[in-house]
């Protein structure tokens, strides 16, 4: 079976795949020109494929994104959200360690 | 978990990627410790354009990457961890860190540095929500807005400039008239006209609503006058502190907390060594970490020769 790899998710897949997801979803806001979210990515593909199953990881490029980056208030990035049911239940701002985001995503899953 | 390497590096910048780059050639058995990814803070730098050898601008971060690249032909091992605690041993040490223990004959601390708080309310509240210390990452997400970069040195001016490919106004508020920066980039930033300069002035206090930040609240120092200056955005650039909370008390520091060493890299601290923007030094840039980073390794081959010897 072939590794699960983070999802990139635009303006048009976003409600389907992020908000009406079954299980809870991160969002990895980012943009090509951010090093920090270059930092993250690795994490972010570990954990897609350690928490297969139990979130999705997606991607969504802030750039080709603007009206989502602005809808949630994006204002530093990488930004990543935990939604739940469609809502925003956990975040972290700013490129952490991979401990730390583990820790975030477990509140979740564990709440 | 425990394992061994005759030295392990604290850090993965530019110092920390060069002294590996170097041990590892020497034919030692090279470890290094990385919190989060290659290019430390010059990953940061959107443009560095005052490295020899690129004379097109490289990004900080793909300059990293180069330097990562470049090093793990040669064997160093870079792994994931920050350290919590560096334990002097008779014979050398052992790294605590988020991953397990590390032993090692010999340690170089190239851990790097941090920004540090401008300490005014409303700073933590608006963090990641209009506060940022790295205009690279964030400077893009301001587009059209009118944004404040506070601070009077090179990151401060080279980021205000930056900002101005993307903001419609950038406030430079620095609480001095002159600069420490270079002067290229003074000129550079006063030649702007995007560039508003508010010299003689310090920030009081960030303001802002549930939606965001609205607004630095400006001081002027020579007529005390209060303004507020209608701002989304506000980059802060007012000085750096050294990563050295792992070191133990008995290894020199200055008062700033920078490590004190001698020319060949060697700290107070027998097999400990340092490098990079950690260490006591004038002038931290790329091209300073990195010839520290090489004469650090080499001390190390040397430390570890000499006590063979013995």
């Amino acid at each position: 079976m072939a590794a699960t790899k983070p999802l990139h998710v635009t303006e048009e897949t976003f409600e389907a795949e992020v908000l009406k997801s079954t299980v809870p979803a991160i969002v990895d806001f980012w943009a090509a020109w951010c090093g920090p979210c270059h930092m993250v990515a690795p994490i972010l593909e570990e954990i897609a494929q350690e928490y297969d199953g139990r979130i999705k990881v997606c991607k969504l490029d802030v750039d080709a994104n603007q009206s989502l980056a602005a809808k949630y208030g994006i204002r530093s990035i990488p930004s990543l959200l935990i939604f739940r049911d469609g809502s925003v239940v956990n975040q972290v701002i700013g490129a952490v360690p991979k401990a730390h985001l583990v820790k975030k995503i477990d509140e979740v899953l564990g709440a | 978990m425990s394992a061994n390497s005759d030295v392990l590096i604290v850090g993965a910048g530019p110092a920390g990627l060069t002294a590996g780059l170097y041990a590892s050639r020497a034919g030692l058995r090279v470890r290094c410790l990385e919190k989060m990814t290659a290019g430390g803070t010059a990953a940061l730098t959107a443009k560095v354009e005052n490295y020899p050898g690129f004379d097109e601008p490289i990004s900080g971060f793909d300059l990293g990457q180069r330097m990562e690249k470049q090093a793990r032909r040669f064997g160093l091992d870079i792994v994931s961890g920050s350290v919590d605690e560096l334990a002097v041993k008779s014979n050398g040490f052992d790294v605590k860190t988020s991953g397990g223990v590390f032993a090692a004959e010999a340690v170089i601390v190239a851990s790097g540095t941090r920004p540090v708080e401008l300490g005014v309310p409303g700073e933590k509240e608006f963090r990641g929500r209009g506060v940022s210390y790295c205009a690279t990452c964030d400077g893009p997400l301001f587009k059209n807005s009118k944004v404040a970069v506070v601070g009077g040195g090179d990151s401060a001016l080279e980021e205000a400039a930056f900002l101005t490919r993307f903001c419609s106004r950038v406030y430079l508020i620095h609480r001095r008239d002159q600069f420490r920066a270079v002067k290229v980039l003074v000129e550079r930033a006063r030649a702007n006209e995007k560039v508003t300069l508010v010299t003689h002035s310090v920030v009081q206090k960030i303001v802002g609503t549930e939606q965001g930040l609205e607004g630095v609240e400006v001081k002027d120092l020579e007529s005390g006058s209060v303004k507020t200056l209608p701002v989304s955005g506000v980059f802060l650039y007012v000085g750096i502190s050294p990563n050295t909370e792992f070191l133990s008390a008995d290894t020199d520091t200055d008062e700033h907390g920078y490590v004190i060493t001698d020319e060949e890299m060697r700290t107070s601290t027998k097999g400990l060594f340092a490098a990079g923007d950690v260490r006591k030094k004038s002038l931290r840039q790329i091209s300073t970490a990195v010839g520290d980073g090489a004469v650090a390794a080499m001390s190390v081959v040397r430390f570890l020769e000499e006590r063979e010897s013995r």
